[in-house]
């Protein structure tokens, strides 16, 4: 039986903000969702709190709420648009949850509405550590030793019991990412992660486990119907054994180092748990397997598409996400036709030719002070996939198109260490150890040593062994063609194979492309999804041959993985992109390596290319494809730096060229350019020592701005107060670049900041809108609370922002996106930043505004001209909402991390809140963010000395909210002498009460804290931030942020009482 | 590094590297998809007289062990990969590939494009080939001799001609008579795991030998080659259901039995080799993911209304997967529900084979 005719209108729930745990494969997946729906013609309402996604587009739904995922919203949308279901697992844990609140309090039932995809039975036996333990129990599948418990002294009474004892493993229930947990190895370490686990979860439950670290980590892909039939998609084995994070991991499809036997074994299990759950959909298993025995243990099930599914869905083709809607809404596997070989059907299990690598992204190179070891909370912010035909092909893609800076498996910085060293740190569990295996194996440590301290298998030391191997092969003797060939085949790029051999290349090859097809080759297929390989065969030609189109080629490259700075907005500019191209009547082609994205679904563009964004991998694409153009605007930093390359292979970038790149960047040739435009900018210097940035910074006057030149997010970007502030952060700085490019020394200019994005066509531009930061300059642009329209500027100036961008555009010949960043200071507007590129925030501006900035970008690139665009030219008027859009953090996933926000770009993810007025669109974005917006109880302040005259203002608005106030002895002077009555709170030191005990006590609801450094986390106000983070406590560490939070407050209103916006009727 | 090469019928040629022994055999090459299992693959007899090629690019990862072999020999002329693991990682790992190979006498190759290979064969069908780690020294007549060759014999050469019993485990249920064309180990295992005392009787086995041995019921194997060219043993069937002994086949055994019933079969372009073809039956209304393994099909339309039900079929490309049969107790499928390699899910299948004996074949 096909569709349910019960079905006609179905709200889907997003997953929200990026966070770490939670990405953009949740777009995928509910993109893929949404575009199914509508396939069977089905009425879709979509909810989802971030702008940033391709799911809340227009074209993907028919009401799309961006409103706060907070359960009164999805009330509130239910009886509003009335739908008869709701989809529930696609939309990851948040989705997941709030279907189960709904489905639970009766509220479904009472508005006739349908749960698609999982019922609250399932969910429950899935999520639930003891209902979980009990189902496997009952089928027989074994689990780890473990108790649920709600009280530390369980935990502990568990801990002492026979047969269990430490290393124990702690899992709070219902948490994102394994939040809250960790390994412990004593009691006090039981006790202090317990409380912490115990309060994370949202029922206060914790599971604690005996800890199997070393076993073997094994993950299946389930898919599962209504009649019961079911298959695997996809079996994954982790290169990391059980103990750290199956989203830390890096990741390998299929399992290798299992037998038939073993891997029927699991594969049986998987498909026993999922029908005895009765999921109806995707599901993820996790396995321990012993690797000396058959003995294994489930770990956990997720029952509904995860990270892993749509690492599942672009390691085989099998689209997952789509699937389980399809099977949701009432179709059964073999009714569903496999879109790839367009021949079999979604009940055919995939077969795969070639191996896939899953390597994480972690954001360890801007959090310098963060604790990097891996453990079973996810850090991860995202990861790339690679495709090879042997493991050694893949690993090496992987690790070059991770965006580390490295082209092998060799880190640099461990190449002078002692191998005593090296031994040492093989004990390390951190996001470099695969580094430093490679190092020891390279010492002549030998695998199976590695392996006793690893747990690593050795069938993965010894592929890694292959490496250094050809490595030595290359370095001596004659580079033959057989040998250069052998090379490739490993993944050698050619810059390393001619540097390693010290010979030239005779005959340097271009890559070969062969189909990912779901069927081993067995059926001809369809799918124009490609990787690269060296072989005779090139599939991809020959693809090109047979669908001769006779239309240009265009091949659009995307934005790798998401990381702080660059994520989700910029899929969603590539697929854009990709979509104006397709109707402008050209073939679009994807480059992207990124699994969890949009961007790369085999039916987003027309080719599709699964390989890394470096210059040798690029040109081999060029070299099949031969495109009319290539665009590089949307893919953020990742794209925009093959600019130069692309131009020199004399590639036609479409749009504006790689000198208008280089002239925004290079800050010489910027300054020409601003000096030519007459526009002011903060007064700077470049350097490249030490030495010569302190002389800068004595010049210039404390204090300074400093950042590499070329980065993104704010990577490495500080305000230095002193000297030693700038010695300190040339050393970081040094240490993260190879020093091709200078550094930048700005005069800090601490004003209001504001941000727009332009779309030039060399003559004429549009400005969408005008954008406000909340926080002052000195917060980067990314971290700052941005409105839409600018509240506070005055027509002149405002009438400056666009004349100035309008100079630079033209100067800079922009033809198509452009953004850029000022700051209005004593009434002067100064330029801070030009990109020549697509931006963070033109996914939200394109919503609110709805001047679809991408797709007109595309067509100004293909030479339309802005006049028939038909949106005007200038400033484009406002409309008649605001709309905020609202940082978020992941902040609890990572130890260590000061929150302090500053010059560095932190955030992981955005939200957005739209209303008629400022502060209620405010109060929505704060609320959608996760401020819990308590309009009574405490608040903790404790400023630096430059903020105690502000803080007056901000503290007398939280104690006119009828807050109590605590501060510290500074802080609690400047107020209590300005008659605000606070209490005086020692710092940390000061004996038995202090702000971390009064942190710890629970009291405290919001704490204002600012320090004139932070990042060390040893520092005590960085402490009292992280404590406030590990308590949950609201923590701003802005001014600006502080005050907005406060007004918003004093509006006096909740989010229940603030209309909400579908935003297609805009 | 020796070379090695496969030489197909259409003078295409693929060159790469010799594991395993040496020498040279012609057969005729298909592929499976399987992506774990090279062991069992390796050693099922249905592969008799076949060059078998890997598409899943790295094999021998886990090695070899005395456990996972589905019968004592391989079968099979050749074996054809892209890799193979010098260094396997498994804790029953005992051999790598290349000393296994040796050991078996299995001509390989490796480092040869097995996709290009797959594709090849998929739009030509299964072709006839030679691999040999020699020189060729005339091409043309290696060609001729290529084209020549047919798979003779194939069950007889697989086949033993002992009679073997073997006690069940634990309290004997059932005693089964499992008919040799070539059988896997674990349909003699899944038999006697539940309680069957299985007796293995050759491929030509009457059906006056079966009525002496008055089995509970009849196994009929897996097996290699043209189901017609084994008239012998479909005339025995003819007689032998009409013992009205509850019957239970598989591969070959199903398509045996289907000519014993006036059915026909036919060649397949490239054939169901891997474990993952689906497969749906019609009566339960359910999908199942199977192993499979066979080059020749029972044609659905030839099973006469009167004599069975085409019960199962394949859910990609329409072909008949089982049969139940309307005059005598019996059901047979094309796949494998013994697995090894492959997946378990139509296991319960043996169970159904139980019930039959339970009712008596009533």
């Amino acid at each position: 039986m096909p569709l349910r005719h019960d079905i006609k209108k179905v709200l889907v729930i997003g997953s929200g903000p990026i966070v770490i745990g939670q990405a953009a494969e949740f777009d995928y997946a509910g993109t893929q969702a949404c575009r199914a729906l509508k396939e069977e013609g089905l009425e879709v309402v979509l909810l989802n709190s971030n702008p940033a996604t391709i799911m809340t587009d227009k074209t993907m739904a028919d009401e799309i709420y961006i409103e706060p995922l907070t359960l009164d919203v999805v009330k509130r949308v239910i009886e509003i648009e009335k739908p008869d279901s709701v989809l529930s697992t696609l939309g990851g844990q948040t989705g997941l949850t709030l279907s189960m609140q709904l489905a639970e309090e009766g509220f479904l039932d009472a508005h006739g509405v349908k749960l698609l995809g999982a019922v609250p039975e399932t969910i429950h036996k899935a999520e639930d550590r003891q209902a979980f333990k009990d189902t496997m129990e009952a089928i027989g599948e074994p689990c780890i030793p473990s108790k649920v418990v709600t009280t530390i002294e369980d935990a502990v009474a568990f801990a002492n019991e026979d047969g269990i004892g430490y290393p124990l493993i702690i899992r709070p229930a219902f948490t994102l990412g394994g939040t809250g947990g960790g390994i412990v190895n004593n009691e006090e370490e039981l006790r202090d992660i317990a409380e912490n686990g115990l309060r994370l979860s949202p029922i206060t439950q914790i599971l604690v486990e005996k800890c199997i670290s070393g076993w073997k980590e094994i993950e299946f892909e389930v898919i599962r119907d209504r009649k019961g039939n079911v298959i695997t998609v996809c079996s994954m084995e982790n290169f990391d054994p059980v103990g750290v994070h199956t989203g830390d991991s890096i990741v390998i499809a299929p399992a290798v180092t299992l037998s038939d036997k073993e891997y029927q074994m699991l594969r049986t299990a998987a498909i026993n748990i999922i029908s005895e759950l009765k999921i109806e959909g995707g599901c993820n298993c996790q396995f321990a397997l012993h690797p000396g025995s058959f003995e294994y243990a489930v770990i956990e099930v997720n029952p509904r598409v995860s990270r892993s599914s749509a690492l599942a869905s672009k390691a085989t083709g099998y689209p997952i996400a789509k699937v389980a809607t399809r099977i949701a809404i009432g179709y059964t596997l073999d009714e569903i036709i496999n879109a790839v070989t367009g021949k079999t059907y979604a009940c055919f299990e995939p077969a795969i030719d070639y191996v896939v690598i899953k390597f994480p992204k972690w954001p360890f190179e801007k959090f310098v002070y963060a604790k990097r070891t891996l453990g079973t909370q996810m850090m991860a912010t995202g990861e790339v996939m690679s495709i090879g035909t042997s493991f050694e092909q893949a690993m090496m893609k992987a690790v070059r198109g991770a965006e580390l800076g490295l082209s092998t498996m060799n880190l640099k910085k461990l190449e002078d260490k002692t191998t005593d060293y090296i031994r040492e740190k093989l004990h390390d569990c951190d996001d470099e150890r695969v580094f430093v295996v490679y190092e020891a194996l390279k010492r002549g440590i030998r695998p199976e040593e590695i392996h006793e301290v690893t747990k690593i298998d050795n069938w993965f030391l010894y592929k890694l062994l292959n490496l250094i191997k050809m490595e030595r092969s290359l370095a001596d003797g004659e580079l033959t063609d057989e040998k250069y060939l052998t090379a490739k085949k490993l993944g050698f790029l050619d810059e390393t194979i001619e540097q390693l051999s010290g010979q030239k290349i005779k005959n340097p090859r271009f890559a070969s492309y062969k189909m990912v097809d779901t069927c081993a080759a067995e059926f001809a297929a369809e799918t124009p999804y490609f990787y690269s390989t060296y072989d005779e065969e090139n599939e991809a030609e020959e693809f090109i041959k047979e669908h001769d189109t006779g239309k240009k080629k265009v091949v659009v490259f995307g934005s790798g993985p998401i990381r702080i700075g660059q994520g989700i907005e910029f899929d969603y500019c590539s697929v854009h992109c990709v979509w104006a191209l397709k109707e402008e009547g050209y073939e679009a082609v994807i480059c992207n390596n990124n699994p969890e994205t949009v961007s790369t679904d085999f039916d987003t563009g027309d080719r599709l290319y699964f390989d890394p964004l470096t210059k040798e991998d690029v040109r081999s694409i060029l070299e099949t494809e031969k495109p009319y153009g290539v665009v590089v605007q949307f893919g953020g930093q990742t794209a925009i730096k093959l600019a130069k390359y692309l131009d020199e292979l004399g590639a036609n970038i479409l749009g504006t060229s790689a000198d208008s790149v280089d002239a925004a960047e290079d800050r010489e040739r910027f300054d020409e350019l601003l000096e030519q435009c007459e526009i002011p900018r903060p007064q700077g210097h470049t350097v490249f020592t030490a030495e010569e940035a302190v002389k800068a910074a004595n010049e210039l006057g404390y204090p300074v701005l400093m950042r590499p030149s070329y980065v993104l997010g704010g990577q490495n970007m500080i305000i230095a107060h002193s000297d030693k502030d700038i010695e300190e952060y040339m050393e970081v700085i040094i240490g993260h670049n190879n020093m091709e490019n200078p550094v930048l020394i700005d005069k800090y200019l601490m004003g209001v900041e504001v941000e727009v994005d332009a779309i030039c066509d060399g003559k004429d531009y549009l400005i969408p809108g005008i954008m406000e930061h909340v926080e002052r300059a000195g917060v980067h642009s990314g971290d700052s609370i941005s409105i839409y329209p600018a509240q506070n500027l005055s027509k002149r100036i405002r009438e400056t922002i666009v004349d100035y961008t309008g100079r630079l555009a033209k100067a800079l010949n922009v033809i198509g996106l452009v953004n850029v960043q000022y700051v209005v200071y004593n009434d002067t507007v100064y330029v801070i930043e030009v990109n020549p590129r697509s931006s963070r925030t033109v996914p939200y501006i394109s919503k609110v505004t709805g001047v679809p900035m991408v797709d007109m970008a595309t067509k100004i690139m293909l030479g339309s001209s802005l006049k028939d665009l038909g949106y005007g030219t200038g400033l484009y008027p406002e409309g008649d909402y605001v709309a905020v859009k609202v940082p978020v953090f992941s902040f609890e996933k990572l130890h260590d991390v000061d929150t302090h926000l500053g010059p560095e770009m932190k955030s992981t993810g955005e939200v957005l809140g739209i209303a008629h007025t400022f502060e209620e669109a405010l109060l929505k974005g704060l609320t959608a963010a996760g401020y819990k917006m308590k309009r009574s109880g405490s608040v903790m302040l404790t400023v630096r000395d430059s903020d105690k005259q502000e803080i007056i203002k901000v503290a007398d608005k939280f104690n006119t909210l009828g807050f109590d106030l605590y501060a510290t002895p500074g802080t609690a002077n400047t107020l209590n002498k300005n008659m605000i009555p606070t209490n005086v709170v020692p710092k940390q030191k000061g004996g038995k009460n202090n702000v971390i005990t009064l942190l710890d006590s629970g009291k405290i609801d919001y704490i204002i804290s600012t320090s004139e450094k932070g990042r060390e986390p040893a520092k005590d106000s960085v402490k009292i931030r992280r404590k406030a983070v590990e308590r949950s406590i609201a923590s701003l560490t802005s001014l600006d942020t502080a005050n907005a939070v406060a007004d918003s407050l004093l509006l006096g209103k909740t989010v229940k009482d603030v209309e909400l916006v579908d935003i297609t009727k805009i | 590094m020796e070379k090695a090469m496969l030489l197909l019928a259409d003078g295409s040629v693929y060159e790469g590297f010799s594991v395993g022994a040496k020498g040279t055999a012609i057969g005729e090459t298909v592929f499976t998809t399987g992506m774990t299992g090279y062991q069992e693959t390796l050693t099922d007899p249905s592969y008799y007289g076949q060059i078998v090629t890997q598409t899943f690019p790295l094999i021998g990862n886990y090695g070899t062990n005395s456990f996972d072999s589905e019968s004592p020999r391989c079968h099979l002329s050749g074996y054809v990969i892209r890799e193979w693991c010098e260094t396997p990682s498994n804790f029953r790992c005992e051999n790598n590939l290349d000393t296994f190979l040796k050991e078996k006498g299995v001509i390989g190759l490796y480092g040869i494009d097995t996709r290009s290979l797959t594709r090849k064969l998929r739009e030509s069908g299964v072709m006839n080939g030679m691999i040999t780690t020699e020189p060729i020294a005339d091409k043309k007549a290696a060609l001729e001799k290529i084209r020549e060759y047919y798979i003779k014999d194939a069950v007889k050469n697989v086949s033993s001609p002992e009679i073997r019993t073997f006690k069940a485990q634990g309290e004997t249920k059932y005693r089964v008579v499992l008919f040799d064309y070539g059988y896997k180990r674990n349909i003699e295992r899944e038999l006697l795991r539940r309680g069957c005392e299985v007796t293995i009787v050759p491929y030509n086995t009457t059906a006056e030998q079966i009525k002496e041995i008055a089995p509970d019921g009849i196994m009929l194997s897996n097996g290699p080659g043209d189901p017609k060219d084994n008239i012998e043993a479909i005339l025995n069937l003819r007689e032998t259901m009409k013992l009205k002994i509850p019957t239970f086949g598989i591969c070959l055994g199903h398509q045996l039995l289907a000519l014993a019933n006036g059915g026909s079969t036919r060649k397949l372009k490239y054939g169901h080799r891997g474990a993952n073809q689906p497969v749906l039956d019609l009566e339960m209304g359910r999908t199942f993911v199977t192993s499979q393994n066979h080059g020749y099909a029972v044609d659905a339309e030839s099973i006469k209304d009167s004599v069975g039900v085409v019960n199962c079929k394949n859910a990609n490309d329409g072909t008949c997967e089982g049969i139940r049969y309307l005059k005598f107790p019996a059901f047979t499928v094309q796949f494998h529900p013994e697995v090894c390699c492959g997946p378990l899910d139509t296991a319960f299948l043996f169970d159904k084979f139980i019930e039959m004996m339970d009712k008596g074949g009533k």
